[in-house]
């Protein structure tokens, strides 16, 4: 039997066409009745993995917590995976195939702004959910995200009357990376730093990514600034806290106020070069409650890692999947509008305790806390508020919780 | 005044300390190694990896990175360059490559990482290395506060420039080296075992990316990305010093390190980086061939 060439193309096409359309019919028809798929997009490769996999691996610990005890009414949930891989067009293109072919309901993802900016369009033109667990910039009212890190107010409006009244710090020297999150926070502390009565000395920035410090801490040196408001990210954070004390400057004179360093960032640069210096977040490893501790023996458990350490964005990426959950349950239907208005006004005890999703923004409830940290790369708590707070995305503009300017209907922009 | 020259000073020995092996790899043997950053992220690797395994602090990395770097560029060449010369662009992709690989070994640790088994000091992870208690403390001379470990760098930089000159000019090696750099045929003409010294140089300008490699690592987190960046700083070194020039390259890490301090001092860092790459553009115009060069290969 001689089969020709051209017949052998023939029938391998229609074959192969055939094998590759098999799995997507098979897939569509065997999604089960009882379980529940949603989106995880996190790069789990690139520059940023070292901080997206853990807020991945904090996502699928709850989802499987979730599983393990029943899961959402009735049904088990399965997370899809995708690798957003550190660029936001693949970000954009991962979100279109989980909203698209998927179908998913919701999507857990995004760390940088730069990232979660990609994704909006996505969300917003097919009405899907995308639940934002890094604290941002604000500046966004998007009624098709649920954003569970903190923004500027909750970061900032205990971090600066406390520096001024409790260090007694006058001068401040604004430091942060180039791009719009530092941009924001600055011009937020200008207002705080206004208000409680201290002045700011210099604003600067470096690129996003840079390690040479030698320039700014001297400028820092001679500015005759006493305190260092550092909105510094990534890589240049652990540069500048060495750089810092190598000339020769002490924490205990001048010490640096960060809005960006986490528990990963000085485990990154070695506990010693930051100890004695602050940090304002509404969640620290540290915080001393039980259900804290055991979040972080869990966590440590879930990864493998008897040294991993726990932060903000990880603990919100942990709680977010819960308030989804209840919103789900609340909705009684998996569907992204069902799920947004169910998301309204949900309450859950995290590890940082009680977090509320602000029904008219869809920004969450947090409570501000200040942190010093030690040798061990450790905070200890030094301030924090008795009840969460408020969360005001466009707080730069003069907005107050009397006079909001993003509400469930949009954004108002004749007060911007 | 004075201490904005020591931060020119400063940065200038840095951009030596990685442009020194990628100037004699380049110059003798005609290859841009695109792998060079990477060899400064092995020597890296090295400081945190001697550091974790057997206690050495960062001074006593240092041979072992040299070693360890040196190594892996002396398998780089015998394995893939040595069957590229006088191909530029080929072995431009070829190190490339290598880069990658190199990249992706530290992050998958060797491949172990699919076997769920984890070696402490690699991975995607960020990783730190400990500066010794001595180069910690600023100290002052003559009113100045002077930074001990950025002096310990300059101090450093200065004795492997002495090194490498001292190796290219005094040396019968060395002789052997210029002359392939001049002319490679007539090198091999007169007796010299080109492949032999050619692989000797390689290694030779790696290991002095592995010693570049521990002294970034007391600046920045390690992590296996921090190489790519470094080397775009070590070509323009090369470029405006002239190509094989070692004199060249002392000259114009030290003048672009200058313009680089004292921009980033009495403006700010984004700015000066945009002047380093303007002059930088002006002087390849004025003098396509480099600051001191010769006619070579």
């Amino acid at each position: 039997m001689s089969i020709s060439r051209r017949k052998f193309l023939q029938s391998s096409v229609i074959a192969g066409g055939a094998a590759a359309t098999a799995p997507y019919y098979f897939m569509r028809s065997a999604r089960a009745a009882d379980e529940l798929e949603v989106g995880v997009l996190f790069s789990l490769t690139g520059g940023l993995s070292i901080v997206e996999k853990s807020l991945a691996d904090a996502t699928l610990m709850a989802i499987e917590e979730i599983n393990a005890e029943g899961g959402v009414m009735g049904k088990m949930i399965k997370p899809v995976v995708e690798d957003g891989a550190s660029d936001p067009k693949t970000y954009n293109e991962k979100a279109s195939k989980l909203v698209i072919q998927d179908r998913v309901p919701s999507v857990f993802g995004s760390y940088t702004s730069a990232s979660r900016k990609a994704v909006l369009p996505v969300f917003e033109k097919r009405r899907n959910l995308y639940f934002y667990p890094t604290y941002y910039e604000g500046f966004e009212c998007s009624k098709n995200v649920v954003y569970t890190g903190a923004v500027p107010n909750q970061q900032l409006s205990n971090f600066i009357p406390w520096i001024v009244e409790n260090l007694g710090k006058k001068k401040f020297f604004i430091v942060g990376s180039n791009y719009i999150y530092p941009r924001e926070m600055a011009k937020v502390s200008k207002i705080l730093i206004e208000q409680a009565g201290a002045e700011w000395v210099a604003d600067e920035y470096l690129e996003l990514g840079h390690s040479e410090w030698g320039a700014m801490v001297k400028k820092i040196k001679d500015s005759g600034c006493d305190v260092v408001l550092s909105n510094v990210v990534g890589d240049s954070v652990v540069a500048f806290y060495r750089e810092f004390k190598n000339q020769g400057l002490t924490h205990d004179t001048l010490p640096i106020c960060a809005t960006v360093t986490s528990e990963i960032e000085i485990a990154a640069m070695g506990a010693e070069f930051a100890a004695g210096s602050f940090t304002s977040f509404p969640y620290f490893q540290a915080i001393d409650t039980d259900a804290n501790q055991a979040f972080v023996e869990r966590y440590r458990k879930y990864v493998g890692d008897a040294n991993a350490v726990t932060h903000h964005a990880l603990e919100s990426s942990y709680f977010q999947v819960y308030l989804w959950k209840q919103a789900v349950e609340k909705a009684g239907e998996a569907t992204p509008e069902a799920i947004r208005e169910g998301v309204k006004g949900q309450v859950f005890d995290a590890p940082n305790g009680t977090v509320t999703v602000d029904p008219e923004n869809l920004h969450t409830y947090l409570t501000p806390r200040i942190a010093q940290w030690d040798d061990k790369g450790q905070g200890t708590i030094v301030d924090a508020y008795d009840a969460p707070v408020r969360p005001l995305p466009y707080v730069a503009y003069g907005e107050t919780s009397e006079n909001l300017f993003c509400t469930a209907s949009g954004l108002d922009t004749s007060k911007l | 005044m004075a201490d904005v020259i020591f931060i020119g000073l400063s940065l200038s020995s840095i951009l030596l300390l990685i442009a020194l092996g990628l100037t004699i790899i380049y110059g003798a043997m005609g290859v841009i190694n695109m792998a060079h950053g990477e060899l400064v992220m092995i020597g890296a690797y090295t400081a945190v990896m001697t550091g974790i395994y057997l206690g050495f602090n960062l001074i006593a990395a240092l041979p072992v990175a040299f070693l360890v770097a040196g190594g892996i560029g002396f398998l780089m060449e015998r394995a893939v360059i040595r069957h590229l010369y006088g191909r530029l662009l080929d072995t431009l992709l070829a190190t490339w490559g290598i880069a990658i690989i190199l990249k992706q070994a530290i992050r998958l640790e060797f491949g172990l990482s699919f076997l769920d088994i984890h070696i402490d000091g690699l991975g995607t992870g960020l990783q730190n290395v400990a500066i010794p208690a001595f180069l910690n403390q600023p100290w002052s001379i003559g009113g100045i506060e002077v930074q001990s470990y950025r002096t310990f760098i300059i101090l450093l930089t200065v004795f492997l420039a002495l090194v490498t000159w001292f190796l290219m000019y005094r040396t019968s090696y060395g002789i052997q080296v210029r002359a392939i750099m001049r002319n490679a045929d007539m090198a091999a003409a007169c007796g010299i075992d080109v492949k032999k010294v050619s692989s000797l140089t390689f290694a030779y300008g790696s290991g002095l990316a592995g010693v570049a490699g521990v002294m970034m690592a007391g600046f920045k987190t390690v992590s296996p990305d921090m190489g790519s960046s470094l080397v775009v700083d070590g070509f323009l070194v090369v470029v405006v010093g002239g190509v094989g020039s070692l004199l060249g390259s002392v000259a114009s890490a030290g003048f672009l390190g200058q313009v680089n301090g004292i921009f980033a001092t009495y403006s700010n860092d984004i700015l000066a980086r945009a002047v380093v790459f303007g002059v930088v553009i002006l002087i390849i115009m004025w003098r396509p061939q480099g600051l001191f060069s010769f006619k070579g290969r």
